[in-house]
């Protein structure tokens, strides 16, 4: 439990003690939330995924894309 | 070819290439300055100096905000796979994913593990083990770049694989030829070192600004003798990598090598352009000499980087379109009709399948298990989607000024990295006023070669997204246009929002310089 309660020492005086760093966190935040709240939630859906139900449909969706392109 | 829906494909282009550009800004700096914080760190170990505890810990701040502005901004390019490119993402299999996986662990692991150290751990951990840290976020950090070069390489050569007609996916067959494949850790090798020479104008360019202005000079002094000698000794590595890859282009992907030459007709002894700007675009149709305004040639210089043979031949574009019997080079028309060939017997193999007639889907299927079969069509899967020759070959004048443009810088950052350490070495860089502003005008120049060199490498590629298999055409996904639209111009209003923060914060912090900025 010791080495636990120094590891988490360890990251709340480094986070406590930050300068730049708290703007930095700041940015990163934001930045992840546009980007996995914002951007990958409703415009970057996978598009294989979303459209089929099995890998056997993707597989025929993407031979036929292969082979008769449109 | 009047099939494909040309608005989405550019667009799906245009974003990804964005995106990756824009990344880019912040990978090659995040690769080099890890080195040379570790190489800071390790003198101040060694030497017990605080002098240059301060040395590190500042450039250890200026580091931590490049990876703060740019850490996640390549996950946007596996959002674009998952969304815009599903075809490419589908047909690569394990092969892409397999490296990207590895590289998120490693990613994870090493590099977040031990940034902590770093950057939370002075006068908690102990001297050898922050040190221990600091070259471990060096190495870590290098590594993931290893991993998603490995998977860039493979799309330029694609080996170590089988493709299953079943699914439509390459497998993976050999994880070793893909790792140790000459075009991957010649890219790898390349792109890391002239990162770090990127890293080391950076730290050269800031010292040069403080002796300017008559500041901090005890660490811009240490810190440009440290960063020219570091800068000048992978200056040395990025041509030897450099030379090793344009001989395995000159193998594996001729049109590109081509094209970065500006060459239409090919020849035995073919001069190296070293400098020059062209005049036109000669078409295939229409060819002639390669035509500039003004060139500086090499003689016979090409041949020998090609092939270390002054006599060697080296295809031009048009050889390259219309085969050269005596020099044993296919045609594009010929592989054009081989990998029509390919594509008609996955066709008729998938119909042969849907009608249950077993005999003909087991002999069409046995074509795909047939490696001579394979190396004869194909392995020219992808020229089935053309039947124009222009349409295979790459933007020249791109190619040509996008490859110049990296040398030529890249011969510049070595004269700097001698004169800045000549005179780091006789103490009279401070009465070297001209010499520190071109290191200063210089750091743009450094962002615009490495940003080259990634456009000379997929640029000079196209219209391939996996080399002679798969056309970006067939890559995307069949989706709404407008949608790639949209998400283009968020992506640019994001990353320009990141890119001006990163500015902005990184210049405050280099006006305060090192006596009060802590991390």
């Amino acid at each position: 439990m010791l080495i636990f309660k120094k590891i988490f020492n360890f990251y709340y005086t480094g986070f406590k003690e930050m300068n730049i760093g708290k703007q930095l966190w700041i940015i990163i935040l934001i930045k992840l939330f546009i980007m996995f709240a914002i951007l990958k939630l409703f415009f970057f859906p996978n598009f294989l995924k979303s459209k089929f139900e099995t890998d056997e449909e993707r597989s025929d969706y993407v031979i036929e894309q292969l082979t008769n392109p449109k | 070819m009047e099939n494909f829906d040309f608005t989405l494909i550019d667009w799906s282009r245009a974003q990804f290439a964005l995106t990756a550009l824009y990344h880019w800004l912040f990978v090659p700096l995040t690769l080099g300055i890890t080195f040379i914080l570790a190489i800071m760190e390790t003198i101040y170990y060694k030497t017990g100096n605080p002098e240059w505890k301060k040395i590190t810990k500042f450039w250890m701040t200026l580091f931590g905000i490049n990876f703060a502005i740019g850490v996640a901004t390549g996950i946007i390019l596996e959002f674009e796979f998952g969304t815009n490119w599903s075809n490419y993402s589908w047909f690569v299999g394990d092969i892409f994913g397999a490296p990207l996986a590895i590289e998120g662990i490693m990613a994870f692991f090493m590099e977040s593990t031990f940034i902590a150290i770093m950057f939370f751990g002075w006068n908690k951990v102990s001297k050898g083990f922050h040190l221990t840290a600091t070259w471990l976020t060096a190495i870590g950090s290098n590594l993931s770049a290893l991993w998603i070069l490995v998977a860039n390489g493979w799309m330029q050569n694609p080996i170590g694989m089988i493709f299953n007609p079943d699914t439509a996916r390459n497998e993976m067959v050999d994880f070793w030829a893909i790792l140790f494949s000459p075009t991957a850790i010649n890219k790898f090798l390349h792109t890391i070192f002239s990162s770090y020479i990127l890293a080391a104008i950076f730290v050269i360019g800031i010292s040069a600004w403080y002796l300017l202005k008559k500041r901090e000079v005890i660490l811009a002094k240490k810190s440009i003798l440290i960063a020219s000698v570091f800068g000048l000794i992978f200056t040395i590595m990025t041509v030897f990598t450099g030379d090793e890859s344009a001989r395995e282009i000159a193998t594996s992907q001729p049109m590109k090598f081509a094209a970065m030459e500006g060459m239409y007709h090919g020849s035995s002894n073919a001069p190296l352009i070293a400098a020059g700007i062209l005049k036109d675009d000669p078409t295939v149709e229409n060819p002639k000499k390669q035509d500039f305004f003004f060139e500086l040639k090499i003689p016979s210089a090409l041949s020998y980087m090609a092939f270390l043979d002054a006599n060697a031949f080296v295809p031009g574009i048009y050889d390259l379109v219309h085969g050269n019997e005596d020099q044993e080079i296919m045609s594009y028309y010929e592989k054009i009709e081989r990998g029509t060939v390919a594509r008609n017997a996955l066709s008729d193999y998938k119909l042969a399948k849907k009608s249950e007639d077993k005999i003909l889907a087991d002999s069409l299927r046995a074509n795909f298990e047939d490696e001579e079969w394979m190396n004869s069509n194909f392995k020219y899967f992808g020229y089935s989607y053309f039947d124009d020759p222009h349409d295979i070959i790459p933007n020249v004048p791109i190619s040509f000024y996008s490859f110049h443009i990296m040398v030529v810088l890249g011969g510049h950052f070595g004269i700097l990295f001698l004169g800045m350490l000549f005179f780091s070495l006789k103490n009279k860089l401070e009465n070297k006023r001209w010499l520190l502003w071109v290191a200063l005008w210089t750091m743009p120049l450094a962002y615009l070669a490495s940003e080259s060199g990634w456009i000379i490498a997929e640029m000079g590629r196209q219209p391939w997204v996996i080399q002679d298999l798969m056309p970006t055409m067939t890559a995307v996904s069949n989706i709404d246009s407008t949608s790639v639209i949209i998400t283009f111009w968020l992506f640019f209003a994001v990353f320009t929002a990141l890119l001006i923060a990163e500015i902005k914060i990184m210049l405050k912090q280099i006006k305060i310089g090192p006596n009060e900025g802590g991390h």
